[in-house]
């Protein structure tokens, strides 16, 4: 074992039960004997006697730096027999046998010590608590108040600072409050890898500070406000917004990425304030991405349902539930089975599972499909082979990527798609070089931060890159991005992979409910549990539960089939949630399938492109509102509170559809998300037939030596609409640019740092041009939704379509 | 029973007319003209609040919410917000935007005013609050913030009593000198 019990309280902890007996090191605290592992702190060892010694700059999950002095304790024996001279900072002393320690409960000199530090701290500190959003919830404050003297001695002038300074559009830096205890610059050099911001100028002067040429623009910057133990980084957003006694706190999960971060959400007057990241050390341990903290407001602006809009003279005017709901079901009459529901990623397991019930049981119809994005036959039986069904117990969950003796990315970008991924492997890779192999068209600032290997491959070339893998053994995760679906036979070559040397395949979604919507069914060829709608054993199985008679053993149309029929008008209705049309893999045909489908109901939190173009909208809780599950990418479940207790729209998906379902003359089973998530786990632990692993051929379509190819995946910040409102998170979002290698530029006849405009027959966009030698000769790569700029409509190509490029704007 | 034993009665109230009367017009008016005075309080009287204002008109209040905080009654609701240059309503980064008293609830306990970090909420001796519906009892920023005296100026407007806060607030009080008394010195001084 690697991880020693020093890195994190935590691991203290868990570690614990393997170690035991082996390396146990007692010591006595305050006249009481502890035993702890090795290596642990001593203010680690007085938290397990629930002995609190004040602290700044000490954070379990940081390597020891001993900057604030806070935590002074009085060291009469180091353990051999001799004591140290003066207090010494408990937070960088190791546990040592026999070693005795006095606290500030039973030494006077750790006491005036602790009181001298914080005395020492507050000279330049200024009075601003009332004005402080930290105030209420402040270290400093509180340390004081415990450990402090009760008046400061020193009545000289203060050193002020100009302030606020922003070091992001998110953080505002006040200099005068810092304490100097570098969490924040050893978090954005230890964990996220973006050291933007660090210690400068020395004494009564040294201060956080900021390149002047790079704002603090980190995928993770939120963070830094979180542990600031004073307040010196706030957030721009929450800036006066609230004191922490007027917040009410709900431990939630969120709702972006398969990541599965536990949050803390607070609300004041049920309008949501802020989002922290809680505590969850198997998962995101306490950090968590900008996102996750800062696009919460979307469910507030101008755009969101409220009342069912029915379409009626070719516009959508509001209208009672029960008028709305007669017009559903007069349309889905119409159109009897001919119809399709498409869900959306975004669900929880509940609704995903309420959605595909209403599909089989109520409409009779396997027309179900998760997946408003690429989607291809090999992805959907490799999710129904591979990633259905699966517990958590043999899922590759993250302690998995911490044990894993290399880690493979194959059409995955983790700091974009999965931050907290990203955070764990770089955590294993820093403190036990873990390997990390990126099979990618170019090193991206995030595998480089991993320290990755980059095995150049030219987009849509993962299925040979994969076959020609090199030193793959048991110990291996390979993580699959649900890019690959638009990879032919890429999944079926990490199926092989896995099959041929043992290593473990992890599927990772963008999308908070996709796993759930697997495990839910929302596949037309699967039911809940991982069951195959073409086994009839599985189909009774599932019957009994739901109980009816029988289930349609038709196969029914994925997405692309759903779209397809209702383009050509053989498929009469449509149910969509919360899709949009600018995420389906080619928006231009998906938006002629909308207006051409006869009768399209739109379940929906807010108008959307969709929900412009349905006969009826009804509107639907947001996330905020209901409870639930999510499932993440290890396919653990995440739980979701009801946070907002004043509902604007009081019908979750699941009561809207067991409203339609009872006007239909049908019963979906259950009314709400505990009857719903109890019918499921009757249909959990499926030992019947799965599906066949998928054996799909590659393409074999080679790059041309002069032909362009467009490389092109999501980045984390970019034109979502859950980032809609967050203007401050949006300022941050990377520059669209466009990545060549020196040889490609210079034979299209580009320059570093000029536009440049890459183009199809269809359209064209322009982006700044950065040359990047990891870039696979031939291609380009551009972000797939920089701000107002969708590469799938606007170009209508998608990773490893020819595309032109040439300098200037576009004309 | 006599006759007249029921019209007695009436006697003594046709004695009380030639009496002086106890009743008394308020705040002044009929009866009683020498009584008719407005109750005057002791001067730490515990009456309506106030919100004050630094001598330029600028609002004392910081939306630190202490006060609420502080408030056994759960009386006050305050809200912050961010002063911009161009909407500057006081002199440091933030200002009360929203503040409410509910005097319904509020038990004038006098909490509140210790409280307050910048003296910005006081209470003045004000103390005839009745009205006829509970919304008017709900006094909000406008009904409670201070009048403006002479050379004071309705905010939003920028700082005119310096330049920068450390300008503004070292400039006050005019003596130039840093306010050293604590309350230590202070007792050791007085004894």
């Amino acid at each position: 074992m690697t991880v020693t019990a020093k890195d994190t309280g935590k691991d203290t902890s868990k570690d614990t039960s393997v170690e035991q007996a082996v390396d146990q090191v007692t010591l006595t605290i305050d006249g009481i004997e502890v035993s702890v592992p090795k290596g642990t702190l001593v203010i680690r060892a007085a938290e397990r006697l629930g002995i609190a010694i004040p602290r700044f700059c000490d954070h379990p999950l940081l390597d020891p730096v001993g900057a604030c002095r806070q935590c002074m304790v009085e060291v009469p024996d180091m353990g051999n027999g001799r004591g140290m001279p003066k207090p010494q900072a408990s937070c960088t002393l190791e546990a040592m046998p026999g070693m005795k320690i006095n606290t500030q409960l039973t030494s006077p000199v750790a006491e005036k010590a602790q009181a001298g530090m914080l005395e020492l701290l507050l000279i330049n500190h200024p009075l601003d608590c009332p004005i402080c959003d930290k105030g209420g919830e402040c270290p400093l404050q509180n340390q004081t108040m415990s450990n402090g003297y009760g008046e400061s001695r020193y009545g000289g002038v203060k050193r002020t600072f100009p302030k606020p300074v922003p070091i992001s559009a998110q953080v505002l830096l006040d200099r005068e409050r810092c304490v100097l205890c570098a969490r924040c610059t050893r978090f954005s050099e230890q964990i996220s890898g973006d050291p933007f911001i660090a210690l400068v100028e020395r004494g009564a002067l040294q201060q956080v500070g900021v390149y002047a040429e790079h704002p603090y623009d980190s995928y993770f910057s939120g963070n830094v406000i979180q542990i600031c133990p004073v307040g010196a980084l706030t957030s721009a957003d929450y800036r006066f917004q609230a004191r922490p006694f007027d917040l009410v706190s709900t431990t939630t999960s969120c709702e972006h990425c398969a990541s599965g971060c536990q949050l803390r959400t607070d609300h004041r007057h049920y309008q949501v304030k802020r989002r922290l990241a809680g505590a969850d050390p198997e998962v995101n341990e306490e950090w968590n991405c900008d996102i996750g903290r800062f696009a919460f407001v979307y469910g507030r602006l101008h755009d969101r349902v409220t009342m069912p809009l029915l379409r009626e003279d070719g516009v959508l005017r509001p209208a009672s539930w029960p008028e709305a709901i007669d017009a559903v079901v007069v349309g889905l009459k119409a159109a009897g089975s001919q119809v399709g529901v498409l869900t959306g990623g975004r669900l929880t397991v509940e609704a995903a599972y309420a959605y595909q019930r209403f599909a089989r049981t109520v409409l009779g119809t396997n027309n179900i499909d998760f997946r408003a994005r690429v989607a291809s036959a090999e992805e959907e039986q490799f999710l129904a082979s591979t990633v259905a069904g699966v517990a958590l117990d043999r899922s590759v969950t993250y302690a998995d990527l911490d044990r894993a003796g290399k880690v493979v990315l194959v059409g995955l970008e983790p700091e974009e798609e999965s931050p907290i991924i990203f955070l764990r492997l770089r955590k294993a890779v820093r403190k036990r070089k873990l390997p990390v192999v990126a099979v990618a068209p170019l090193l991206s600032n995030g595998n480089a931060k991993l320290s990755a290997t980059l095995v150049q491959t030219a987009p849509a070339g993962e299925a040979d890159a994969l076959a020609a893998l090199p030193d793959v053994d048991a110990g291996t995760v390979v993580l699959l991005g649900e890019r690959l679906a638009g990879v032919p036979g890429a999944l079926s070559a990490a199926v092989a992979l896995a099959d041929r040397t043992g290593a473990r395949l992890a599927w990772v979604p963008r999308r908070a409910g996709e796993v759930g919507a697997i495990e839910a069914g929302c596949l037309p060829t699967l039911l809940p549990g991982g069951r195959l709608v073409a086994d009839g054993a599985a189909r009774v199985d599932a019957g009994s539960t739901w109980g009816v008679s029988s289930l349609s053993a038709e196969p029914g149309l994925d997405v692309n089939g759903m779209l397809g029929a209702a383009s050509d008008e053989t498929l009469k209705a449509l149910v969509v949630s919360g899709a949009e049309i600018g995420d389906f893999a080619d928006p231009v045909s998906a938006r002629d399938a909308f207006e051409h489908v006869g009768f399209l109901v739109s379940i929906e939190n807010r108008l959307s492109d969709i929900a412009a173009r349905a006969n009826v909208v009804l509107p639907a809780a947001l996330l905020e509102e209901q409870t639930g599950t999510f499932l993440d990418w290890e396919h653990r479940p995440r739980r979701v509170d009801r946070v907002n207790k004043e509902l604007r729209s009081p019908m979750t998906d699941i009561r809207i559809l067991a409203a339609l379902s009872d006007a239909l003359g049908s019963d979906l089973g259950f009314r709400n998300a505990v009857q719903a998530a109890a019918e499921l786990a009757e249909l959990s632990g499926w030992d019947g037939n799965r599906a066949e692993v998928p054996a799909f051929a590659a393409s074999d379509d080679t790059i041309t030596p002069d032909g362009l190819r467009l490389a092109t995946w999501r980045q984390l910040i970019d034109d979502s609409r859950h980032n809609d409102g967050a203007d401050e998170l949006m300022e941050t979002a990377p520059a669209p640019v466009a990545r060549f290698s020196t040889a490609t530029a210079a034979r299209a006849g580009i320059t570093e740092g000029e536009p440049v405009t890459v183009g199809t027959d269809r359209g064209q966009l322009t982006y700044l041009a950065v040359l990047d030698d990891t870039v696979v000769d031939g291609v380009v790569w551009v972000p797939s939704r920089a701000p107002g700029q969708n590469v799938a409509e606007t170009l209508g190509a998608r990773a490893g379509d020819p595309v032109t490029a040439k300098e200037g704007f576009a004309s | 029973m006599g006759l007249f034993d029921q019209w007695a009665g009436f006697g003594v109230t046709f004695m009380t007319m030639f009496r002086p009367t106890f009743t008394q017009g308020y705040p002044e008016g009929w009866g009683n003209k020498k009584k008719a005075k407005e109750k005057v309080t002791a001067p730490r009287f515990h009456g309506r609040h106030q919100l004050n204002r630094w001598p330029d008109g600028l609002e004392k209040c910081v939306g630190c919410e202490l006060c609420a905080w502080a408030c056994p009654a759960d009386a006050i609701y305050v809200e912050g917000s961010d002063n911009s240059e161009d909407q500057r309503f006081s002199p440091g980064e933030r200002y009360g935007s929203t503040y409410q008293i509910n005097y319904l609830r509020c038990i004038f306990c006098g909490l509140c005013i210790e409280a307050c970090p910048t003296r910005a909420l006081t209470m003045t001796n004000e103390f005839k609050l009745a009205d006829y519906s509970r919304a008017k009892l709900i006094f909000t920023k406008e009904d409670l913030l201070a009048p403006l005296l002479p050379g004071m100026e309705q905010p939003p407007h920028p700082r005119r009593l310096g330049d920068d806060e450390e300008e503004y607030f070292r400039g006050l009080p005019a003596t130039g000198q840093s306010d050293l008394r604590t309350w230590t010195n202070q007792k050791e001084a007085t004894s």
